[in-house]
């Protein structure tokens, strides 16, 4: 179905139940649905005759430490037959497992891998969920948000060992996140430092 | 009598002149023939999603440089392209068909490092000589137009830095009159080669639809026969405006990839010319002075003027609270940009979505079966950059 509308209203009857809530924004259908029914509402969406969901753009996470469901799970669909995208996310807790996605979509193995690696998500049932874009024996997951944007560890040729030698992370100067919208209270750091030496 | 055989495991990379910069491969051959393949990615990591987030938005386009680095403008684009969505910004005419015109430029930019490379993997050496004498020709109007060769930085959220110096324009149309005879010339060495045949047809084959099960996007889909562009299918900025035809291929080989390469250049020529044809004069970047800077002479006179420009290179604009995905089609395939911005002046999350990832994951599928000699011609078809890998 080429349009966004019908096809917004075809989703909604045939899954009912499944569907939280869908909007269209952007020429874009976002949908919003439970972690159990992942693969239920995929599997519809990409056989169905008249959605036919067949690439998997993307996978990707967000993170929200505020919120009790921590993190925002997004799948990213795309149809080629009626030029279609739609935005397929779910929220889920922190030590949630989600089922994987790789044997309805074999190119969601490498994107739940990179998930894993930066968010730390884990995936039912995946083949091979290793670490993919970080460092052999890197610890911690860099895109959640209390992952410092400096990391925790640096790599230097040591001399005297001959080798590459991992250390923690000694800055010259401190990270200056300057916080230009209160420029009359100071920046977060200071206030920050200011409490740490009290 | 039963004898015993042992697979060798052979690591290609991340040090090996045909991988393509820093791809390590781990490849389990049973004699000469490969039996599969795992590769390590993230050598190249830097960070740059998780950069993006600390920095504001003007201050996070020179990232996007930095992925595919042969095609830097092409990046900025889908960047450029995703906040004017939500900030509904209204681009002027010209920046629209200047816009077009340097991203057709990188099309060609990496085209002809893709083509000429995989012509050098597979043991030709002279096209690569020929072919990156005319990107350095392509370099120059980047050069002229932003300061410089390779990181551009030019792409601004509602237009583009400046206005093309006097003469490029003259200078891009010469450019056009002699550059399809330089691909004769590569077409000459390569098209009827007999070696480069033997080495490219019928390897790698990719069928329709592994090619959509696989996530493959721009040639990597068209040369299996799959029309699809986003140019064409979801035309954004002046694209529905332009002339031009989408090669697709047959066999879905990697000779099939190598000719639609070929055939995308000539059709880039074709948008370069009809740009340089239909471009107007006029302003170059959106007037609203809360998202674009003012020009360098107001502020001399104006002081809002002045507090623009000031509250601008500080704290930058604010995004809308929204969230996106905005895709151009890159030269090497689809290029997409996840937003999400909460109202201030970064993005809350920005996950970039490049075309050689899910590419290269298919490698261990592409390569089953195939003779040790072909992975250079399979990963050279599949057009692979780390920078955009491995982000």
């Amino acid at each position: 179905m080429s349009n966004l509308i019908d096809l917004e209203k075809k989703i909604n009857s045939e899954l009912t139940t499944k569907i939280n809530s869908s909007k269209i924004s952007h020429e874009q259908i976002y949908l919003n649905v439970d972690s159990p029914d992942l693969i239920e509402v995929l599997s519809f969406l990409k056989t169905n005759n008249q959605t036919k969901f067949k690439q998997l753009t993307d996978i990707t996470a967000v993170d929200y430490p505020e919120n009790s469901k921590r993190f925002k799970l997004v799948y990213l669909l795309l149809s080629h037959e009626f030029n279609n995208r739609m935005l397929l996310d779910c929220f889920i807790n922190e030590n949630e497992i989600v089922p994987s996605l790789t044997p309805l979509y074999p190119a969601a193995n490498w994107m739940e891998r990179e998930v894993f690696d930066m968010y730390g998500i884990k995936f039912k049932d995946h083949p091979d969920l290793r670490r993919i874009l970080t460092d052999y024996g890197f610890e911690g997951h860099p895109l959640r948000k209390d992952f410092p944007l400096t990391g925790h560890n640096e790599v230097r040729y040591s001399e005297d060992k001959k080798k590459v030698v991992y250390e923690s992370v000694k800055l010259e100067q401190n990270y200056r996140d300057f916080d230009y919208e209160s420029p009359w209270e100071g920046t977060k750091y200071i206030k920050k430092q200011i409490k740490e030496n009290d | 009598m039963t004898k015993e055989t042992k697979t060798l495991n052979l690591n290609f990379g991340p040090q090996h002149p045909a991988a393509h910069g820093v791809l390590r491969l781990i490849l389990e051959l049973d004699g000469e023939v490969v039996e599969k393949a795992d590769p390590h990615i993230g050598l190249l990591h830097r960070g740059t999603e998780k950069l993006i987030e600390n920095k504001t938005y003007s201050q996070a386009v020179p990232y996007f440089d930095r992925l595919d680095y042969v095609a830097p403008m092409n990046q900025e684009h889908a960047f450029a392209l995703a906040i004017e969505k939500i900030l509904k910004i209204e681009v002027p005419i010209r920046a629209k068909f200047i816009r077009v015109m340097f991203c057709e430029i990188g099309r060609i930019l990496s085209h002809l490092l893709n083509i000429t490379t995989q012509a050098l993997d597979v043991g030709a050496l002279t096209p690569s000589l020929w072919g990156f004498e005319e990107r350095e020709t392509l370099m120059t109007f980047y050069e002229k137009v932003s300061g410089s060769r390779l990181h551009a930085n030019y792409f601004r959220a509602g237009g583009v830095h400046q206005d093309l110096p006097r003469g490029l324009d003259q200078e891009i149309s010469d450019f056009c009159k002699k550059f399809p005879k330089s691909i004769d010339e590569l077409e000459y060495l390569l098209t009827d080669n007999r070696i480069f045949k033997q080495r490219n047809v019928d390897i790698g084959v990719v069928s329709k639809a592994d090619a959509l099960d696989y996530s493959f996007s721009g040639v990597m889909l068209r040369g299996s026969g799959v029309p699809w562009d986003l140019r064409k299918s979801q035309p954004y900025e002046c694209y529905d405006q332009m002339e031009f035809k989408i090669p697709i291929g047959k066999n879905g080989d990697c000779y099939d990839r190598y000719l639609c390469r070929i055939e995308e250049m000539r059709e880039s020529i074709k948008i370069i010319n009809q740009c340089l044809d239909k471009m107007p004069k006029g302003p170059i970047k959106t007037m609203d002075g809360k998202i674009s800077p003012p020009p360098k002479k107001e502020l001399k006179e104006s002081m809002e003027a002045l507090i623009h420009h000031f509250k601008l290179f500080t704290e930058g604009f604010h995004v809308d609270k929204d969230e996106i995905y905005t895709a151009v089609e890159a030269p090497k395939g689809e290029f997409g940009v996840y937003l999400i911005s909460d109202g201030s002046n970064k993005p809350y999350k920005c996950k970039i979505r490049a075309p050689g990832f899910s590419h290269l994951q298919a490698m261990d599928y592409l390569i089953k079966g195939h003779m040790l000699a072909d992975v250079p011609a399979v990963l050279g078809s599949l057009d692979v950059v780390f920078g955009e890998i491995d982000r």
